[in-house]
């Protein structure tokens, strides 16, 4: 029991610390609150903005709901998603990693730590968006079942952080380019998850990567319980293929990155660069 | 008695080509020559000892260090901290060791109180008492108690280097390896970070392992030293009985070595140890 509640004490440790630098960085927090938030108001006008291209009438306000969810998800996710792959090269950054990886802790414990700042963090960022974008558009979200959505935001943060933790492996192997691969991985997720588009749209050979990307799911539960309001119930089938992606990516990504960690161990690859 | 660091036969190599390495192995390309950073190195350091290990820049220095503070898996040999071995049982061997390396390894953005409370947490030590004994540390080291809530980054090297010496100290580690603790610091921070060493080795029953190029730090410092060159340990002993009749300990150095110690060679190969 000890062990435990020392090891979630250390998981705390990371959260702790990682808000208080976020406190001290707090002038580009705001620069980068409001470029989240302008980048989801432009994309929602685009809903409007449709109807005048178009020259004809179509159901804009649920576009422009579709839209937000999807900005709103996606800045969440997106968000979770850097602050756990960048967690080592975060370290690294401040010259921290060698300090942090010799304290008499887990790895799983950095890894849990620093996945429990990434949701706070995000989530907390992401109701922000939310709340200005739809006082902007005065968005009608009575329907909205919000009990399910943050279900499906929970479920669906786990599948992500399986990826992502993948993801933060890689510059264990690769100093300079393994930073580029998250971004790249990253961004390939925006293109495949149906952010601002139903993914039906993608040709045939990248519909099928959208299969694999937990964040199609989420978009997808997400809007049925924003957009249409259904129940925690209904919701249900979505959270299947959410469950199996975690049950996948979680240990695959834990190993993975305790194998990158021997190799970087075996090849000093820990140390600082930058 | 049990030695504090018992090493046998520690040898460490690099591949220069690194993840690259592998596609020329791929590729059927021809393989450099690994880097040799440990070749065979033997050494026991005793319990309550401050043992130097002196060297030039890339002499294997920092990768000795990184080995013993589980940064590092050797190839071959075998590393034991107090009996445990720092492959097999790293986690063990990292309760009861902290290292301090040339650069201050801090969130810079972060107040020296911040940097410890992580620490404090990390190592499981409790908060209220942790929240005291930073205090009391960081006083001990002349940190002024306005400094102490600032961020780092408005702190000169000295201080960050004494701050770096205080979060080692607060996990109370048996085996303290400093590695280069005062390279690049002006002359007056240098002896305050000196002076502080000084006190860790009167006042707490600690090891003391300490990685210098600086030939006046090792001989006022330590109780034993070994020097070290491409890797290989040439000599161990007393600082006063490396010397011969009116040499000091940098023209013993010379006379070991061959060449004088800011020899800037290539760093630690592929972990770019300082030394």
């Amino acid at each position: 029991m000890v062990p435990l509640r020392r090891e979630l004490g250390a998981s705390y440790a990371f959260v702790e610390r990682n808000f208080r630098a976020v406190r001290r960085y707090w002038g580009w927090e705001v620069v980068f609150l409001f470029h989240s938030i302008v980048s989801a108001l432009t994309v929602a006008y685009i809903a409007p903005g449709g109807v005048v291209v178009a020259g004809q009438q179509f159901d804009a306000d649920r576009l422009i709901l579709f839209l937000v969810v999807g900005t709103v998800v996606w800045a969440y996710l997106d968000s979770v998603f850097d602050s756990v792959a960048f967690m080592v090269s975060w370290e690294r950054w401040e010259g921290t990693i060698e300090s942090t990886f010799m304290a008499p802790i887990r790895r799983v414990t950095f890894i849990a730590g620093s996945s429990a700042f990434a949701v706070l963090y995000s989530f907390a960022r992401a109701v922000v968006i939310l709340v200005v974008v739809a006082l902007f558009f005065n968005l009608d979200l009575a329907a909205a079942n919000w009990v399910g959505a943050f279900a499906v935001l929970a479920i669906g943060s786990l599948g992500l952080l399986g990826i992502g933790i993948m993801a933060a492996a890689l510059p264990l192997l690769f100093l300079e380019r393994g930073s580029q691969m998250t971004v790249v991985v990253q961004a390939s997720l925006l293109l495949v998850s149906g952010v601002y588009y139903p993914v039906e749209v993608l040709p045939d050979w990248l519909e099928w990567f959208s299969v694999i990307s937990p964040a199609t799911y989420v978009l997808n539960a997400m809007r049925a319980a924003v957009l249409d309001g259904v129940t925690l119930v209904d919701l249900l089938p979505h959270f299947g293929p959410l469950m199996l992606i975690t049950a996948v990516t979680m240990p695959v990504g834990v190993w993975v990155f305790g194998w990158a960690e021997r190799y970087a161990l075996r090849h000093g690859r820990l140390k600082r660069s930058g | 008695m049990q030695p504090a660091v018992s090493i046998d036969h520690l040898v460490k190599r690099f591949d220069p080509a690194g993840v690259g390495g592998a596609w020329r192995r791929v590729l059927g390309r021809p393989l450099k020559d690994p880097i040799v950073a440990l070749d065979a190195i033997s050494l026991k350091v005793q319990r309550g000892e401050v043992y130097g290990i002196v060297g030039s820049n890339g002499s294997g220095k920092s990768t000795l260090a990184r080995v013993i503070a589980t940064l590092l898996l050797p190839d071959s040999g075998e590393v034991q901290v107090f009996g445990h071995d720092v492959v097999r049982e790293a986690r063990t061997v990292r309760r009861f060791m902290n290292r301090v390396s040339v650069e201050a390894s801090f969130f810079k953005k972060l107040s020296p109180l911040e940097n410890l409370s992580f620490t404090a947490r990390i190592y499981g030590l409790p908060a209220g008492e942790a929240h005291q004994h930073i205090f009391e540390i960081l006083k001990r080291l002349d940190i002024e108690e306005k400094a102490i809530r600032r961020p780092m980054d408005q702190m000169s090297r000295g201080q960050q280097q004494k701050v770096a010496v205080a979060r080692a100290l607060l996990t109370s580690p048996v085996l303290l390896i400093l590695d280069e603790p005062t390279t690049g610091l002006d002359p007056r921070s240098k002896r305050e970070v000196q002076d502080f060493i000084r006190e860790v080795r009167e006042t707490h029953d600690a090891t003391v392992i300490l990685m210098t190029h600086d030939m006046d730090e090792a001989e006022q410092l330590c109780d034993r030293l070994a020097v070290i060159d491409k890797g290989r340990i040439l000599i161990e002993d007393q600082p006063s009985a490396l010397r011969r009749e009116g040499e000091t300990l940098e023209d013993a150095f010379i006379r070991l070595t061959g060449h004088a110690v800011e020899v800037h060679e290539p760093d630690d190969a592929a972990d770019g140890g300082g030394g």
